[in-house]
């Protein structure tokens, strides 16, 4: 089945995320994954719905005052991570190029980052990364990771975040 | 002790997963012959260190855990089952990330207490038992008696970004 790949954003304010499920719902557009996040005073949304119609979905989401919405038809594209989870932590002054140096040494490690967030507070600069690290990549990537933090002037740390099944 | 069997383990969103169990007669046959089941249904699933009734489709007040080859054991009783199970005292709160076999794809961030006395009773005998635990083994016991009131890790998770997909299926 096509799945629609859907991203809204504009001011965030209460009620934005009511108002453009409903119009989802109205034509049938079933939410399955989903983020919603306050990114600064914008509220952004990206989703990927099935069981409508492209066009249809952007018309509905077309009169919601102030919202940027785009919507495109994907093909479903499952992917199997056979890798280890480790989280990335990184922190410090802000400078331009904190995600590209740290998300380089993940990519030549093999690495395949799955969830990643960043934050700018004042003048404290933050990336928290999820990985799938293919097995034994850990210590490498640590090195690596520990040398592009020097040349960058900030902190990074690298751990495992394998859950524990009851 | 009676032989048990393995039973198949039922997945969310099924009903029995979010009922509160009720109480046993840990002295019924039929009670001693889940704990049984659900002893032998853990051993074979592979990194599974407790299992509770209503996983098993039976909405009861039953688990078993076993934390005994566990990395992060420290005090253990090795294979605990427990009938009408309830946390008496909590403390030394801390977060960690599990996952469920009734809950195969996600895994979440839940603080859970270091450190519980959990009071129950045994299966057959219905002996009244105090145990004092720590680490992983609190851990395991408090997830499981949250299973026999109806609870899933998804009901405690930590924050709208502390839920995790555990592995996408081709």
């Amino acid at each position: 089945m096509t799945e629609l790949a859907i991203t809204v954003i504009g001011p965030d304010r209460p009620g934005i995320v009511a108002e453009v499920s409903a119009a989802l719902a109205g034509v049938g557009a079933n939410l399955s994954d989903s983020t919603m996040t306050r990114l600064r005073g914008h509220f952004t949304m990206t989703l990927i719905c099935t069981g409508a119609d492209a066009a249809e979905v952007s018309a509905a989401l077309e009169p919601l005052e102030g919202v940027l919405a785009t919507v495109r038809a994907v093909e479903p594209s499952p992917v199997a991570s056979d890798g280890e989870p480790y989280l990335v932590s990184v922190h410090g002054a802000d400078r331009l190029g904190i995600v590209a140096a740290v998300t380089r040494e993940v990519a030549a490690a093999g690495g395949n980052i799955t969830d990643l967030t960043t934050r700018l507070t004042g003048p404290l600069y933050v990336l928290v990364a999820e990985v799938d690290l293919p097995p034994g990549a850990a210590g490498n990537l640590s090195v690596r990771l520990e040398h592009a933090a020097g040349d960058l002037g900030v902190d990074v740390t690298l751990r495992r975040a394998e859950p524990d099944v009851l | 002790m009676t032989a048990g069997a393995v039973r198949p383990v039922v997945m969310a969103p099924a009903a029995v997963l979010s009922r509160p169990g009720a109480p046993v007669e840990p002295a019924d046959p039929a009670v001693v012959q889940l704990a049984a089941d659900l002893v032998a249904t853990m051993r074979v699933s592979p990194g599974c260190v407790g299992l509770a009734a209503p996983q098993v489709g039976v909405g009861v007040q039953v688990f078993c855990v076993d934390v005994t080859e566990h990395p992060k054991t420290a005090t253990c009783h090795g294979t605990l089952v427990l009938c009408n199970a309830r946390i008496v005292e909590a403390s030394r709160w801390r977060p960690g990330r599990e996952g469920c076999m009734s809950v195969p794809d996600l895994t979440g961030d839940v603080k859970r207490a270091g450190r519980v006395v959990v009071e129950a009773e045994l299966p057959g005998t219905g002996e009244a038992v105090r145990l004092v635990t720590d680490a992983f083994e609190a851990r395991a016991l408090q997830h499981e008696v949250d299973h026999c009131a109806g609870k899933l890790f998804l009901d405690r998770v930590a924050g709208a970004h502390a839920l995790h997909q555990r592995k996408t299926y081709l």
